[in-house]
């Protein structure tokens, strides 16, 4: 291999030296969420003496997908279930701070865990579907909220929506732990539409599945975002990139357990993001 | 440090750009010999010579592509990877440019052009120069080498002016020497383009440090 000088080969004219300062990525504005469906209002959490979040601030966009992203233990599923007081079943959980859905604390005595649930859904990471049948996994939970429309119609239109009805119409008494995976975190996602939530919570829901059963929730999500807005813990930085609207990545060390580094669109947090950590993140160099 | 590996891809990938523009200067200079001296041999060497580097060119464009789709590179190291697929292009164009006047030097044959070259060789020396610090802003990742250099086209530009008008001039004082001027003409053409395209890979760099796209020195050809 030839290798060059890299020293200028002809006379410039002297010019005095100037100190330039360095040149920094350049900077998108920060962003503004305008419509948020849910906000999150200096959140930190314990679990007993352990801190896992540290005064956290978020809001999320209604009708659009926000990712968290984050190494292991950076407490991004912590906020995720903060967002329907899923961490109320663990003792020993402290708060401070809030989380507003519409503007009214989800920490607040009057409300009421299970409806502030059907209004905020979770999807988690490993499919749970009852052992019950794919209608009676449907209609299970609208049942529990008192619905009193068509169960037939309700079932039809959960599973429509979450892309299921066609492998499943022929069979709606089939046990839903006899479909395969993918089709099983599509169950489970019928299940959390039919009690016509505002928000779905997604747990990493992707990471038991194939590449395959992944890129058909993924398109299913951008699907739901129309009418839903979601929140998804993912640790796959290209299903971040891929299908959500904003970003935030969230970060725990010595000194600050579980904090918001840094939120964005998620076009600019994988092409420029701002600050170093998100950079050294998602160009795999953290750590 | 982690992705050691995909480091290592990036700096060998790195070191072949720099490989790919020595090889572009080397063309430089060697047809501008070749057009000096008249030696045809010299010339055709370097139009033939000229397929190696397209070949080292998609070569080096392939292996971004690999890497892009291997790595999944992100942020900064995507902006590299992409701006690395346009610089090698704007270096195999520069290549190209030197081609040009080694055919020209072909063409001319056993003619000289009517004087030691003028503002021809001033003109070379300016865009390898350019060229040359472009690929050192690239590898510095160098934001204020790469606008000074952007900066400096205007002089090479100028440089073209000059020999414009001096061929202009003489072909009305002796149009029996239009032909052996249009190839002088032609000659500066192809070296107002290297400053052009020095300043396209600039505008790579810019992109790469920064993450924006900007045309940082129009040129007036």
């Amino acid at each position: 291999m030839t290798s060059i000088n890299l020293k200028p080969q002809i006379a410039t004219p002297a010019t005095p030296p100037v100190a330039t300062p360095p040149t920094p990525v350049a900077k998108a504005a920060p962003t503004i969420i305008e419509d948020a469906v849910l906000e999150v209002r200096n959140l930190s959490l314990w679990y007993g003496r352990t801190r896992a979040l540290t005064d956290v601030s978020l809001r999320i966009a209604r009708n659009r997908i926000t990712a968290l992203i984050g190494p292991s233990g950076c407490g991004k599923s912590t906020l995720l279930r903060s967002m329907n007081r899923m961490n109320d079943l663990i003792s020993g959980v402290r708060t401070e701070g809030g989380v507003l859905l519409d503007e009214v604390d989800v920490f607040g005595r009057s409300v009421d865990p299970v409806e502030l649930r059907r209004r905020v859904g979770m999807v988690f990471q490993k499919p749970n579907p009852f052992p019950r049948s794919i209608r009676d996994n449907i209609l299970y939970g609208a049942k529990v909220n008192g619905y009193r429309g068509n169960h037939d119609e309700l079932v039809e239109q959960s599973l429509k929506r979450a892309a299921l009805w066609e492998e499943v119409k022929s069979d709606l008494k089939k046990s839903g732990l006899a479909l395969s995976g993918g089709q099983q975190q599509r169950l489970c996602i019928a299940r959390a539409i039919a009690v016509a939530p505002e928000v779905i919570l997604m747990d990493e829901p992707c990471s038991a599945l194939d590449p395959i059963a992944t890129l058909k929730i993924e398109d299913l999500m951008r699907e739901l975002a129309k009418d839903y807005t979601i929140v998804i813990v993912t640790h796959s930085m290209q299903q971040a990139a891929r299908v959500a609207d904003y970003t935030a990545f969230m970060l725990s060390d010595e000194q600050v357990k579980g904090r918001l580094v840094e939120f964005g669109d998620t076009q600019h947090m994988f092409t420029t993001p701002r600050d170093k950590r998100t950079e050294d993140y998602i160009t795999g160099r953290f750590g | 440090m982690t992705r050691v590996l995909f480091e290592k891809q990036l700096a060998e990938l790195r070191s072949d750009v720099v490989d790919l523009g020595s090889r572009a200067e080397q063309a430089i200079r060697q047809a501008m010999i070749s057009l000096r001296r008249r030696d045809l041999v010299l010339a055709r060497q370097i139009v033939e010579g000229d397929y190696e580097i397209n070949r080292r060119r998609f070569e080096l464009e392939d292996h971004a592509i690999n890497l892009i789709a291997m790595q999944q590179p992100m942020a900064s190291d995507l902006r590299t990877l992409i701006a690395t697929m346009h610089i090698v292009t704007e270096i195999e164009r520069i290549a190209d440019h030197a081609e040009g006047i080694a055919r020209i030097s072909l063409m001319l044959a056993e003619m000289a052009l009517p004087e030691p070259l003028g503002h021809l060789q001033e003109m070379a020396e300016r865009g390898i120069d350019m060229m040359h610090q472009s690929i050192t802003a690239f590898i510095d990742r160098d934001v204020a080498l790469a606008r000074r250099v952007c900066d400096d086209d205007d002089k090479l530009d100028a440089l073209y002016d000059a020999n414009y008008a001096e061929v202009i001039g003489r072909m009305v004082m002796d149009p029996t020497q239009a032909k052996v001027l249009t190839y002088q003409l032609w000659t500066s053409h192809n070296l107002e383009r290297i400053g052009d395209r020095a300043t396209n890979i600039c505008e790579r760099v810019i992109y790469l440090v920064t993450g924006r796209m900007e045309e940082a020195n129009v040129s007036r050809y």
